[in-house]
């Protein structure tokens, strides 16, 4: 997004205003925005990471700064200058190559690095057994009937007939 | 043109004001974020990688009861104004409707969706699962939502960390990927001018507003999408929880600014309310913002029971249908097209003409 003042630069300050008994959202750079002597307002811009991507690898975070910037992702090869640069990271591994800075940063931006909603249990690569198929089916079932979708309710309940 | 009757009500279901407290609430979404394990996230994926999630999800959806009848949409397949379409019925993000600056699409960008749940690929994330329902509905989305997951997420592989839990692209996102968002009108309080007190609290109870069209969009016609700010270190049932306590309090206060209004100002608010609609009805030309902001001023008039026989489902039809895609497709116009303030305009007349004609 250009910034509305000078129509050069990306706009990073997104400032939310009442004018005219009407709210409306003036996008600018930062340096308008200091001209107008604005600090940050508003809701945060797409990457609401601003000034933890600008500490992160800069030996503010305990490691020096020569070995960080020398650290990639051996999976996707992103480093982190490419994460301070767009904010986002290569893969999941990530989390793990850059550990020490993650849980850094999450405790910064969530104040919690543990997980604490539903866990993900993948289902094993284990055999199906006839039993967890049944109870799969059983499943769907449910769901089928939940969601009203009483055609195929009614094919699963003739798999279930078959297995049982 | 996109056949957009392969979807459920058109995917405007979550607009027809069947909801709880659809008069200040016009509806509620909940996506969760999700990654595939073992494929490099989209910001570093190929095209080949990203042909192989859209696969993947497709072949998992394909064997699931919620998703298996999903209307399928290649975003990168499609025209700008089809993917504006999707965009202005809050279908697909702005990102996968690649209607940022450089205008084009990612390739596998994606969307599946079944009655009011759907899944864009190959957005930030390789999977943004989400819900939409009419009104102040947080639990029955999420609900919803839910099961979607579980079945997705039994057939495919999620990304899953055990201390920081679903990894996600940007770490803002990440443990349970869970943004959920209430979009509301918020009129009474912009005219008393306490909004600003009310949207700076916000960011100290942890959450975030946005525009009418998501992240990083302006607020227009009073509308407001207050989200949860932080995905981490909470349950989704406390996140959820949280985030329906404070939209119930903004609601309160709401309220109250509505009564002082017509308390201390009964006249200018309802010459305020019946101007607005008299532009509506007699106008020839109507910018978007314009008519957003009208349709705000005759949404405050029908809240508070100043004027009769318009209904708040004619009123979320208009707010989609006088959207700049929604009315040059109906009338065979390109986007850029001059003349859509005068289509619009014609379009509001002739839709509140008809709901006061059956009212009267
Ligand atoms: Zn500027
Ligand atoms: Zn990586």
């Amino acid at each position: 997004m250009q910034c509305e003042q000078c129509h050069e630069r990306e706009a990073v300050v997104h400032l939310t205003q009442i004018v005219d008994e009407q709210v409306t959202t003036v996008h600018l750079c930062e340096r308008c925005a200091a001209e107008k002597g604005v600090e940050g307002a508003g809701p945060p811009a797409k990457t609401p990471l601003g000034d933890f991507l600008a500490a992160i690898g800069k030996g503010q975070l305990g490691v020096p700064v020569g070995t960080v910037e020398l650290m990639r992702c051996t999976t996707c090869g992103a480093s982190l200058q490419d994460f301070r640069e767009t904010g986002r990271l290569g893969c999941a591994d990530c989390y793990r190559t850059f550990e020490l800075q993650m849980r850094d940063l999450l405790r910064r931006v969530h104040g919690s690095t543990h997980h604490v909603g539903e866990r993900y249990v993948r289902r094993g690569s284990a055999p199906v057994t006839a039993e967890r198929a049944q109870d799969d089916l059983r499943e769907q079932l449910r769901l089928a009937v939940e969601t009203e979708n009483f055609e195929l309710a009614a094919e699963i309940r003739d798999r279930l007939r078959v297995v049982e | 043109m996109i056949d957009l009757t392969l979807l459920a009500d058109g995917g405007l279901g979550w607009l027809d004001a069947s909801g709880p407290d659809s008069h200040l609430v016009l509806s509620t979404r909940i996506r969760l974020a999700r990654n595939l394990a073992g494929r490099v996230f989209v910001s570093r994926s190929s095209e080949s990688e990203r042909e192989a999630v859209v696969r993947d999800v497709q072949a998992a959806a394909g064997d699931t009861v919620l998703l298996r009848q999903a209307a399928r949409f290649r975003l990168d397949r499609l025209e700008p104004l089809e993917r504006h379409l999707l965009h202005e019925r809050h279908l697909v993000s702005r990102d996968l409707a690649g209607l940022g600056a450089e205008g084009r699409t990612r390739s596998g960008a994606a969307l599946l969706m079944q009655d009011r749940v759907g899944v864009m690929l190959n957005e930030e994330d390789h999977l943004r699962l989400q819900a939409l329902a009419s009104g102040f509905a947080l639990e029955a989305a999420y609900a919803s939502l839910d099961r979607v997951d579980t079945e997705l997420g039994q057939r495919l592989a999620f990304a899953f960390h055990p201390e920081f839990g679903y990894l996600t692209s940007c770490p803002t996102n990440v443990g349970t990927g869970l943004r959920a968002s209430v979009l509301i009108h918020l009129p009474g309080l912009v005219l008393t001018k306490e909004i600003s007190k009310v949207l700076q609290g916000l960011s100290q109870v942890g959450l975030t507003f946005r525009g009418l069209y998501g992240e990083g969009s302006e607020v227009v016609g009073n509308f407001f999408q207050l989200s949860n700010q932080t995905t981490l270190g909470q349950t989704e049932a406390e996140l959820l929880d949280h985030l329906g306590k404070v939209v119930r309090q903004v609601m309160d206060y709401e309220e109250q600014a509505r009564q002082v209004l017509l308390r201390n100002a009964p006249a200018i608010i309802e010459d305020k309310v019946w101007r607005a609609y008299g532009l509506l009805r007699y106008a020839r030309a109507v910018s978007f913002d314009e008519a957003m902001n009208l349709l705000s001023g005759v949404r405050l008039g029908v809240g508070v029971g100043l004027i009769p026989g318009v209904s708040i489902y004619t009123l979320n039809k208009l707010l989609i249908h006088a959207q700049p895609a929604h009315l040059a497709a109906a009338e065979g116009l390109a986007l850029d097209d001059s003349d859509l303030p005068i289509h619009r305009a014609h379009l509001v007349r002739r839709v509140l003409e008809d709901d006061t004609g059956r009212s009267r």
